[in-house]
């Protein structure tokens, strides 16, 4: 029996032509989700099929591809899908983010900053930032259509009323471009300002709800926010254990059952770098000068 | 000069209905219909049920395209437009802002999730206003006006009672200060001293604010309160019209004779 072959990057070129169209139409209108015949994936939906066929459809041989998932390399989804395009498209792959020009994430944007060269691409489970507050399709449409984003606010004048502050801390909802309320997918609010006038081309790809948008590069992303309660990006008041960085987003890790934690930076590519420059954070002293941790 | 041409305006109808009709396939649920409403009126639809009422209401704030005839609208500029000629935008502009709709079941016309303030502060939020301070405080007199104390405002409108969602809705529609409001029976289903309560409490905004207003009601006694003219419908058609009292006091027309000879004496 003959192994099975793929054409390049897995999708066949009609497919490919199909959702290069709709990405280009999301560039032209920045923050519009524009509908794709989003195709079955060799995963199951909510793994980033959405993500995984924008990929699919930009990926060119010379591309060296990133992926991270919660910011990390090392994760089962990431590892998968950055296998996935090795088989079928035998590119390039690297977890260094400045030597990538195509990098698919899931939930974050990566500490380095992103230069004109580069691609990044997000894995969304729900694009419509509307959907908790109107279910109906059809009215959140029209709400897009006419810019009547009233609602959007009521989200956040919610969360001021019960927990006194804006109590989103991800999927904080964005207007792009001063036109369209976008869902950033679900980021954490520290990354909202990445998004603001970035060099790189940003792209959106759901692929359960058949859905992709775009930030072209250098384009305006505001986070909503009212005058009294303006938007503040939110991290945990510590630096990270492993490398000591203070300006990274940081995931709270639970160590024993008696309450003991640590913080270290979401992002492994940015940590490790910074451990190979050497610098160290508390819980990773040099060989000779370790002690246990209490 | 300017004096009259202000009265000139005052004259003209806020609300002109040019005959208007709608049909359902065969079933024709209104056949033309014609009126003018003018500012600070209040005007009374009475009917039983399957008579064209609702269907009227719904063409007359465009929420339905009528088959036949127009509805024409004087703006806050003076000008009266064709509603069916306006865009859509401006059109669901016009419905959160200068008009209210108050429907019969509070659900409809509320976000049963969300909380009072919140509700009260959606239509100013959806205009514009940003900042949370002063859309709390606004939201928090309209509650006191239509006497929801203020220590409910963050609660959901699902722990409400069916009098209070109903005073919600009120006061989540007259926040931005409308020249017209809709209301579709609004005191179906409450018990008879709530719903004098509301009627008691719909009196006062309607004439500080100088509100124009459309009621739909089978329930006659609502008309008396609230309305100063009426109109009688039946099978889709509009068989009397007049001032309130008159009409009720002293119906020509052998349906509407039955109408209120068929209201139980107190």
């Amino acid at each position: 029996m003959n192994a099975p072959t793929y054409n390049f990057a897995y999708l066949d070129e009609q497919t490919k032509r199909m959702i290069r169209r709709a990405i280009l139409k999301a560039i032209a209108i920045p923050g519009y989700q524009v509908p794709f015949a989003s195709r079955e994936m060799p995963m199951p939906y909510g793994w980033g099929t959405g993500g995984v066929q924008v990929t699919a459809a930009i990926l060119g041989p010379d591309d060296r591809l990133k992926v991270i998932d919660q910011g990390s390399d090392d994760t089962t989804n990431a590892i998968s899908i950055r296998k996935f395009f090795q088989k079928t498209a035998g590119v390039a792959v690297t977890t260094s983010t400045v030597n990538a020009t195509v990098i698919q994430t899931r939930h974050r944007i990566h500490e380095a900053q992103l230069g004109a060269h580069q691609v990044l691409v997000y894995q969304v489970p729900i694009p419509e930032p509307l959907r908790f507050l109107e279910p109906r399709e059809t009215e959140t449409r029209r709400m897009h259509a006419l810019a009547e984003y009233g609602l959007i606010h009521v989200k956040l004048y919610e969360d001021i009323a019960r927990f006194g502050h804006i109590a989103t801390a991800y999927a904080y909802p964005v207007k792009v471009n001063a036109r369209y309320v976008m869902d950033p997918s679900p980021t954490p609010k520290f990354d909202n300002p990445k998004m603001d006038n970035c060099e790189a081309l940003q792209l959106f790809g759901a692929g359960r709800e058949k859905r992709i948008y775009a930030i072209p590069p250098y384009t305006t992303v505001q986070s909503l926010d009212f005058e009294d309660y303006p938007f503040e990006p939110y991290k945990h008041k510590a630096c990270c254990a492993l490398c000591n960085a203070a300006d990274s987003y940081l995931d709270e890790i639970v160590t024993d059952d008696k309450g003991s934690r640590m913080f270290v930076c979401s992002d492994t590519d940015y940590c490790e770098t910074r451990q190979a420059q050497g610098h160290r954070g508390s819980e990773n002293a040099s060989p000779f000068a370790e002690s246990r941790h209490a | 000069m300017l004096d009259r041409i202000t009265t000139l305006q005052d004259d003209t109808p806020i609300l002109i209905a040019d005959g208007l009709g709608k049909s359902y396939g065969r079933l024709r649920a209104c056949r033309d219909i014609s009126f003018k409403l003018y500012s600070g009126e209040v005007l009374a639809i009475v009917g039983e049920s399957g008579s064209g009422k609702s269907t009227l209401l719904q063409l007359l704030s465009a929420q339905l395209a009528p088959n036949t005839g127009s509805v024409s609208y004087r703006m806050r500029d003076g000008s009266t437009r064709d509603l069916a000629a306006m865009g859509e935008a401006e059109r669901r502009l016009l419905f959160r802002t200068d008009w209210g709709f108050v429907h019969q079941d509070p659900a409809m016309g509320l976000r049963m999730a969300v909380s009072a303030g919140a509700n009260v502060g959606e239509r100013l939020m959806a205009i514009g206003h940003n900042h949370y301070g002063k859309i709390r405080a606004t939201a928090t007199t309209w509650l006191e006006r239509v006497e929801i104390s203020a220590d409910r405002i963050d609660d959901a409108p699902r722990t409400y009672s069916g009098g209070m969602r109903q005073r919600l809705q009120i006061a989540r529609n007259l926040v931005t200060e409308p020249r017209l409001i809709f209301m579709d029976e609004p005191t179906g289903g409450l018990d008879v001293s709530v719903q004098a309560r509301l009627l008691d409490m719909m009196r006062s905004p309607v004439g500080e604010l100088g509100l124009s207003a459309i009621v739909v009601t089978h329930d006659l006694a609502v008309a008396r309160l609230l309305s100063h003219r009426v109109m009688v419908m039946q099978g889709g058609r509009v068989i009397e019209t007049g001032l309130t009292d008159q009409v009720l006091d002293d119906p020509r027309e052998p349906y509407t004779q039955l109408l209120v000879s068929s209201i139980l004496p107190a």
